[in-house]
Parts: structure tokens; sequence; C-alpha cells
């Protein structure tokens, strides 16, 4: 019976692998693999460690001797400049004046959605569902056009946006990521939701229950893990994101955080440690983000993916 | 009786479940999602393909110009083949060495080694970098004066330019790729293996089967909906590349793609939209067709539910 519930199948199996038929070169096959699991995650960690090493040594030490040498001199004194020459502050609140409604609003509408395509048997619902996820796969590029020219011609009152369109405002981003993110958010969900048993539904509308009520204090609570899952890496998703902003913000002043690091950038001479310094700081939410919310981070990205 | 109900009473429960406030609920929270999905994504979308038969500025009148851009894209528009070669050579390097090379990762750490939860961690790490950093980190490592590599091969006096010379870039910019895909890819197979039944491997090894053999005829087959997730996965990966070649040189000199292509004609100094939009709808048709087929497996993985 709980083997229909998928997230919670995982967590018990990884625990006992000693249930594993013995090999027959059980401990030369283990080192061998041991050797290389640690090699290639060494190699995958040096470039981010390279950058932190870069980050903490000055400029003229770095130009005379190359990345790859004895540290003379170590400071942090690039992450103090880095952080005030490019105005990250300002950079991160406009990332998470976007990120933060794009996250809650996708994750509710998708949710209802994925509710009605896969507990309520409408008509219809299994082509919405492939509306949805087939629009999350198109490449973002074929919707730039349009999108650039229907957000000049859609005013907005001064107090929603000083550009008094919707062209250069957070508002067309903010809705171009939930338009695109839904998507991948409804065939997450929608997998999900199937695996929950439909015995609980059935109790809930004897007793009378409307839609509202089965979807919002009987389904969505039982997703809370999904939910979890999804609002980290759709967090991830759009705090990275670098085309959209480009491409529907002109406002310097508006950019989100991915674009201040151009700020750092000089016009004749670029300092990389300088840069490095910006990497690291603009990399580091979404690395804690990831340590912290590890468990569901992983996750998430399994769910739509492990289905009966 | 929770078998029975829905069969025997479908049509009354109908009636009851849907009274006229489930109907407005379902209105509103239905209509709103399904509206945005098409003024954001399948608008436009279509809107692309009529702007491809144009010639516009983005300013003046619309001229409708038949198949002219097509024409001119595939005769004279030197960038455009080369594009699309990378935009192959990309897909082959994550589909035969990356995607590939995840799947090895996630077999080895689920075998239930020792430190299994910190090497997935490591190996996930560059998944949470925006592209627009591990271009930059490229930059560090590959650079010309100060790059590691070229600090190890002692070539001071003559280095490699291995983001410059049009002959290496992309090669080092898909790699650069691959390491975030790889982690991705590990993960998704990660949980496909941990969902696969065990008792199906033990049937395998009572029959005599090895772990080769268990793995590539049984295992592996049973992965099928994560085979096909990471099969689209990898593919419009390939087709939408985009943040880390614009962050290196924004896409020039050897690392040309399709979606450079599209954006430099978009919204670079020519805005020629029509032409970018064909070049957009040439993007469009490849990734439908790889859409189409994962849909099609989806809707037969929902039907036998």
């Amino acid at each position: 019976m709980t083997a229909d519930i998928r997230t919670t199948a995982p967590v018990h199996r990884s625990a006992a692998p000693a249930a594993r038929p013995p090999k027959s070169h059980p401990r030369r096959g283990r080192w061998g693999v041991h050797i290389f699991l640690t090699a290639v995650s060494l190699l995958f960690l040096a470039p981010l460690l390279l950058a932190v090493y870069a980050s903490l040594r000055p400029y003229d030490e770095t130009a005379q001797h190359g990345y790859l040498s004895w540290p003379r001199h170590l400071s942090l004194d690039y992450y103090r400049r880095a952080y005030t020459e490019s105005g990250m502050g300002k950079y991160f609140t406009n990332t998470l004046l976007i990120a933060v409604p794009a996250v809650i609003v996708t994750l509710f509408l998708a949710a209802f959605v994925a509710f009605a395509v896969s507990r309520l048997r409408l008509r219809g619902g299994l082509v919405l569902l492939m509306l949805f996820t087939a629009g999350n796969l198109l490449p973002q590029q074929v919707l730039v056009t349009p999108l650039y020219v229907l957000f000049n011609k859609i005013p907005l009152p001064w107090w929603m946006s000083d550009s008094l369109t919707m062209y250069d405002s957070y508002w067309a981003v903010i809705l171009v990521n939930i338009g695109f993110q839904m998507g991948f958010c409804v065939f997450v969900l929608a997998n999900f939701m199937r695996t929950l048993p439909q015995e609980i539904l059935e109790a809930a509308i004897v007793d009378g229950a409307g839609v509202w009520t089965q979807f919002w204090r009987i389904t969505l609570p039982l997703c809370r893990p999904a939910l979890a899952a999804l609002a980290t890496l759709e967090f991830t998703w759009i705090y990275n994101d670098f085309l959209w902003a480009l491409i529907f913000i002109s406002n310097p002043d508006k950019l989100p955080i991915t674009s201040s690091l151009n700020n750092l950038r000089g016009q004749f001479f670029t300092d990389y440690n300088l840069l490095a310094a910006g990497s690291v700081l603009v990399a580091l939410p979404t690395i804690l983000v990831f340590l912290l919310l590890q468990r569901h981070f992983i996750a998430g990205l399994t769910l739509g993916s492990t289905k009966g | 009786m929770a078998l029975t109900f829905p069969r025997r009473a479908g049509g009354r429960r109908r009636l009851r479940r849907f009274t006229r406030r489930d109907a407005v609920v379902l209105g509103l929270l239905l209509g709103i999602p399904v509206l945005l999905d098409i003024v954001i994504v399948w608008g436009p979308t279509l809107a692309s393909i009529g702007l491809s038969f144009t010639a516009w500025d983005g300013i003046g009148d619309i001229h409708w110009v038949g198949l002219d851009n097509y024409r001119n894209l595939a005769d004279n528009y030197p960038p455009f083949w080369p594009a699309v070669r990378h935009n192959i050579m990309w897909l082959l390097f994550l589909g035969l060495i990356a995607t590939p090379f995840g799947l090895l990762l996630a077999v080895l750490i689920d075998r239930g080694v020792r430190f299994s939860r910190f090497y997935q961690s490591v190996l996930y790490m560059p998944v949470v970098l925006s592209l627009a950093i591990v271009g930059f980190i490229a930059q560090l490592i590959l650079g010309t004066d100060q790059g590691v590599v070229n600090t190890v091969l002692n070539n001071h006096d003559d280095p490699i330019d291995w983001l410059g010379d049009s002959h290496l870039n992309l090669w080092m910019i898909m790699i650069a790729a691959g390491w975030r895909h790889v982690g991705y890819v590990m993960i998704l197979y990660l949980a496909g293996l941990k969902s696969v039944d065990p008792e199906l491997k033990e049937a395998a090894a009572i029959d005599g089967a090895n772990e080769r053999q268990t793995f590539f005829r049984v295992v592996f087959p049973t992965m099928r909906p994560v085979n096909v997730i990471v099969g689209v996965i990898t593919v419009i990966e390939a087709l939408r590349a985009f943040d880390i070649v614009y962050a290196v040189n924004k896409g020039r000199n050897g690392l040309e793609l399709l979606s450079v292509l599209i954006t430099d004609n978009i919204i670079g100094e020519a805005s020629r939209i029509g032409f970018g939009s064909a070049i957009a709808v040439v993007l469009l048709v490849v990734s439908l067709g790889f859409i189409v087929t994962f849909l099609v497996q989806e809707l037969r993985g929902a039907r036998d539910r």
C-alpha cells in the first residue's frame, strides 16, 4: 500500500544496500569504484575551488605567476570590493522581487492544473497536460519577438511600472517566468498526485467537499514534499535566468543579479580575480539553498521521472 | 466500495461533484493558467511562425515575403550552416559522452558505496550554477595569460588560446556545458535506479545473468520513463544552449549557435525580425520533432496507468 507513494520508496531502499548479493571480487571492485568516484568528484569540484582561490589573491600576484601557484598574500578584500563596486545588494533585491512572486504563483497555478488533470478525470485533461508540458520544452528564443512587441503595447499605470509599459518592468519578467515554468511544475505535480491514493478524495466527496476543498485542504497538504522540492528548483532556475531579463528589461537599475557581474568588467582592463569574487558571491545563494535543502532538491528532480 | 463506486455512479457523481461554486473555481483556476500558457507560450510561438514569412525591422511596416527568409537563410547567410553544425556537435557530445557518463556515475553510486551522499552532492553542485558563471570559470581555467591549463603546459611564450581559437573553443565550451549536464543526468538516473524493483535483479542473478547482463537486459529497459526524460532533456539542452556561449564571447568566432543567431538578428542592431524568426522556426521544428515523440511516450504511459 505505501509503495504507491514513490518518494518514500527510494529513501528506504538506499538505506539498505546490504541486501545485495555478494560480488566475486568485492574488495578490489569497491576500491576501484572509490578511487574513480573520488577522482571524478575532485575534477568536478576543482573549477569551483579555483574560482574561490583566485578570488582570495591580489591581481599582481596571479598576473605574474598564473593562477596555479603558491599563494603569497590571501585576503577577503576582493569580496568587499565585488559587493560594493557591482552594487550587488540592489541587484539581489531585484532578483528576489522577480523570483519570489514568480515561484509562488507558478506553484499555485501549476498545482491546481495538475490536480484537475490527474485527480478530477476531466475530459480533455490529457490534452491540457500535453499543452503545458510541451510548452516548457520549446526553445525560449522562439517566444522572444512576439512577447517583446506585446509587452511594448501593454500600458501599465505609473504605480505599477515607471516605464509606463509592460516592457522594462518586473511584471514582464515575472509573467514570462510563470508562463514558461508552469509546464514543468504541472508535469511533475501531476505525476506526483497520481501516486496519491484516490480513496482519500472519494471519502471527501462523500462528505460533500467541493473542488476547492478537495484541492486546498486535502490534496495540497499531501503534496508538501513535491512542492518544497519544486520551490527550491524553480528558485534556482529563475535566479540563474539570464535571457528574459536581457530582453525585457532595458533600465540597468532593474537588472537581476546575474547581470551585475558585467559591472565588474572594466572598459579597458578586467581584474579577473575581482570577477571571481563576484562570481562566488552570485553563486553562493544557490549553492547554500542546494546544500540546505539537498534532500528536497534531489527529490524534486526525481519525482517527475519515477512513476509506475 | 472504492472499487465499484466510480464506475457504477459515474454520471450521477459528475453532476453532484460540480456545483455552481465548483464550476467557478474550476473555470477561474484552470482558465488563468491556460490563458497564461496561450498568451506567453503558444500564441507567441504561432506569431513567430507567421513573422518568419515577413520582412520587418520592428518599427516600420510588415511586408509579406513568402519563403524568402528561408531561402536567404540556406543560401546567403554564412553563419547559418556552421551554427547548425555546432548545434549537432553539441547534441552528439551531450548524447554520446556526457549522458552515458552521468549514467555510469549513477550506477556506481547506486551500488551502495560509502560516502555516496558526498559524491552525489559534489557531482550535482555544478547544476545549480548559472551558465554565465560557468562561462566565466572557463575563462579562469583556459585563459591565455594566467589560465591554469596553459600554466600547467608551461607554454608562456606561445600560449594556446583555448577559448579564442575557433577550432578549439567549441570543444572547451561543450566540456564546460557537459560539466553541468553530467550531474543532472546522474541525479535523474539515481532516482530511476532506486525505483527499480530489487527482486528483478535478484531474479536475473538466479537465472545466471552476470552484472553487466542484468543491467543492460533487465535494469536499463525497466527505466524507460527515465530514459525518455533524459533523452528529451539532452536534446532540448543541446538545442537551447545559449547562456554559456553568450557569456564567453557573445557567440562569435567559432561559437555560433542557432539560439545566438536568433538573438543577434532580433535584438541586435540590424533588427531583422522576420529573418530571426525564420531561424527560430527552424529550431522550433527540430524541437517539436523530439517533443512530439516524448509526448507520445508519455501518452502511452498515462494510458497504461
